[in-house]
């Protein structure tokens, strides 16, 4: 607080119901105060900056990797390499480096599960909110929908799309897919959060005051969604991270020449006794990236609580 | 009321329709508002005067259906004819409502100066900047300090009281015909209150606009009301000038709800309570919806329903004492003294 706030406190005048005009002095935006909680955070902190340490590395994977992730020099000499100043995590079947296929690999394995789950709370946004918001029969029929769906494994689901299109199915039909599969708890979420909000009652004072129903909905109901949708969404990334790594590690999902962190995990399967560093540092990227996206969540989850509860 | 009524209220019927049965929770009401008038809507929770509130603008959600042969006639046209776009140039322009909760009636995450905008946009067709100029205006009018600044905060930043004013400001934006304010005073501290009923009455004489006042509090009727309308179960169970309803209560519900009052200025041990509760809408008692809470009660009430008997001028009650007025004197319980006006109780007694 600056002195200057502290004289506009004093000579603020009362407001009739005796309320002091302190804080008037700054108007705060709940989302800005709920950014303020956020900073406030430590652990919430760490997984931002391990984030964006990962983003920036992925963004800028030709200036950071030390090797081309594909070239192989020596099949034979320089295959699994063991870690050295050389190779920090040494080298794969094929005599690659393994760093540099792992900054590599996060360009995939992070758009791959960021596009897939914007697709995903998307879709899940709108259908959730349609049948939330309309309610009645249609919203029964929609709901039994998203049930049967959920009573799908999802990973074998994926696992049949994937083998029964193999041929066609390149990064974006992988994004496409994981998404598609996705909404099915996003759209329960938000049919919940809709219903509830449509209760509010400032959603009644909007319709008292004459707003269509589209102006509700886009004003009143949906800013009331957004934030649990996004730390759902956040939580949902580090969760699409691992099922595409499962998937790419299975051989259905990222192809070569195309890799992520699951295909790498992969490879150094091939000799996982001798040459451990390959799928450690790749299981390692995987690990460290799915805890910071958890971070990122739970001080997410905190932080837009914090809003709903205004200092009174 | 020599001129013609603004709102006329014929034969409403709300009910809704639940797990547990048919819920009537407003049934067979008939009233009407004079232009310029204040009329006061009392009774206990679950009478029906909220459900009554909602059904003038079509608010009743699910489960919930406005009966066919209901009608609302506002400025010579049946509310209940109009189309979806029809009933919202109505809402909010025409007819506003104030509500009972400052605290949760605002959207949280919009300014305040933008909630009462968004009215002069969606009526007025009004640019974004006429709009927040309206708003501005319409804070100062409601007696906020710093309108342009107050415009600007969340509705956490403001107090109940302000928050209140807002609300009030928002339904005022377009001059409606009529505002319908449910409960505005529950949720605020009495010196507020009395504030709050202070602003409505004085914008009231400044703007022209009718009010239904609906409450349970009969000190807020005395304060701003001019005729008087007690619900219950449900339905009108008497209507009277306000004089006449603090002087020549009619129906036992009436008396009881008057005995109920705390007043200052008189020593009493405990207050006279009207005993048991309002029976669930599922399940109104035959006869006479109050005959199991009524001191007089006989025979006839649970066989008969009371028809609205004619008390006086403009003075209407349900109850079937108004045919066999000896009952009265014959069964005398409750013991007090005949009530007195609350003159002048700011805020009445909570």
């Amino acid at each position: 607080m600056t002195t200057s706030v502290r004289q506009d406190v004093l000579t603020a005048p009362r407001a009739p119901d005796g309320t002091a005009a302190f804080d008037r002095a700054i108007a705060t935006s709940p989302w800005r105060s709920a950014l303020g909680v956020l900073a406030r955070d430590p652990s919430a902190i760490v997984g931002m900056c391990i984030l964006l340490v990962l983003a920036l590395t992925a963004l800028a994977a030709p200036v950071v990797a030390p090797y081309d992730p594909r070239a192989q020099p020596d099949i034979l000499a320089l295959k699994h390499l063991p870690p050295s100043l050389g190779h920090p995590f040494g080298t794969d079947y094929l005599s690659r480096d393994v760093l540099s296929r792992i900054v590599y690999g996060s360009r995939v394995s992070l758009s791959v599960a960021f596009l897939s789950v914007v697709v995903a709370a998307t879709i899940g946004m709108g259908y959730g909110a349609i049948a939330g918001y309309v309610g009645g029969k249609l919203d029964n029929v929609m709901m039994r929908v998203v049930d049967a769906l959920l009573s799908i494994p999802r990973v074998l689901l994926l696992i049949a799309v994937a083998a029964l299109w193999w041929d066609k199915l390149g990064l974006p039909g992988l994004v496409l897919l994981l998404g598609l599969t996705g909404w099915f708890e996003v759209s329960r979420l938000v049919r919940a959060l809709v219903l509830s909000a449509r209760e509010d009652e400032f959603v009644t004072a909007a319709r008292a005051l004459g707003a269509t129903d589209t102006r509700i909905l886009v004003h009143h109901v949906l800013p009331q969604v957004v934030s649990p949708v996004l730390v759902a969404a956040t939580l949902a990334i580090g969760n699409v991270i691992v099922i595409e790594a499962g998937l790419t590690y299975l051989g259905m999902g990222v192809r070569p020449p195309n890799a992520s962190w699951g295909s790498i995990f992969n490879d150094g399967m091939r000799d996982v006794a001798g040459a451990w560093w390959v799928s450690v540092s790749a299981g390692a990227a995987l690990v460290i990236t799915v805890l910071a996206v958890n971070l990122v969540a739970d001080g997410l989850r905190q932080a837009l609580n914090a809003r709903q509860l205004p200092a009174r | 009321m020599t001129q013609p009524a603004l709102l006329a209220v014929s034969d409403l019927r709300t009910y809704f329709y639940t797990g547990a049965g048919v819920a009537r929770a407003v049934d067979g009401v008939s009233f009407a508002i004079g232009a310029g008038e204040t009329l006061g809507i009392v009774g206990e929770s679950g009478c029906g005067k909220s459900v009554t509130a909602l059904s003038i603008l079509r608010l009743v959600q699910q489960p919930g259906r406005i009966e066919p042969g209901s009608h609302i006639m506002f400025e010579g046209q049946d509310l209940m004819q109009l189309d979806d776009a029809g009933i919202r140039r109505i809402r909010g322009n025409r007819i506003a409502m104030i509500f009972q909760e400052p605290m949760t009636a605002l959207n949280p995450v919009f300014t305040v100066g933008d909630q009462i905008a968004e009215v002069a946009r969606v009526h007025a067709g009004a640019s974004r900047r006429a709009a927040w100029d309206r708003a501005v205006e319409m804070l100062t009018l409601v007696g906020i300090p710093a309108p342009a600044e107050r415009a600007r905060q969340y509705p956490h930043q403001l107090s109940g009281g302000m928050r209140q004013r807002v609300l009030i400001a928002m339904a005022l934006v377009m001059s409606p015909a009529l505002v319908i304010a449910d409960e505005p005073t529950t949720a605020l501290d009495v010196t507020i209150q009395a504030q709050i009923l202070e602003l409505l009455g004085d914008l009231q004489q400044r703007l022209g606009t009718s009010i239904a006042m609906i409450t349970h509090d009969l000190g807020v009727i005395a304060e701003v009301a001019s005729r008087v309308l007690v619900m219950y179960g449900g339905e009108v169970v008497e209507e009277a000038r306000v004089e006449t309803l603090f002087t020549e209560p009619h129906h036992p519900y009436t008396e009881g709800l008057l005995h109920a009052m705390p007043r200052v200025g008189r020593r009493q041990e405990r207050l006279t309570v009207i005993p048991g509760s309002v029976p669930p809408p599922t399940a109104w008692p035959t006869g006479c919806r109050f005959r199991d809470r009524c001191a007089y009660a006989w025979e006839r009430c649970a066989r008969e329903h009371p028809p609205l008997y004619q008390i006086g001028v403009g003075h209407v009650s349900r109850c079937h004492l108004a045919d066999e007025p000896e009952r009265r004197r014959t069964t005398r319980v409750i013991s007090n003294a005949a009530p007195v006006i609350p003159a002048g109780v700011p805020g009445g007694a909570a």
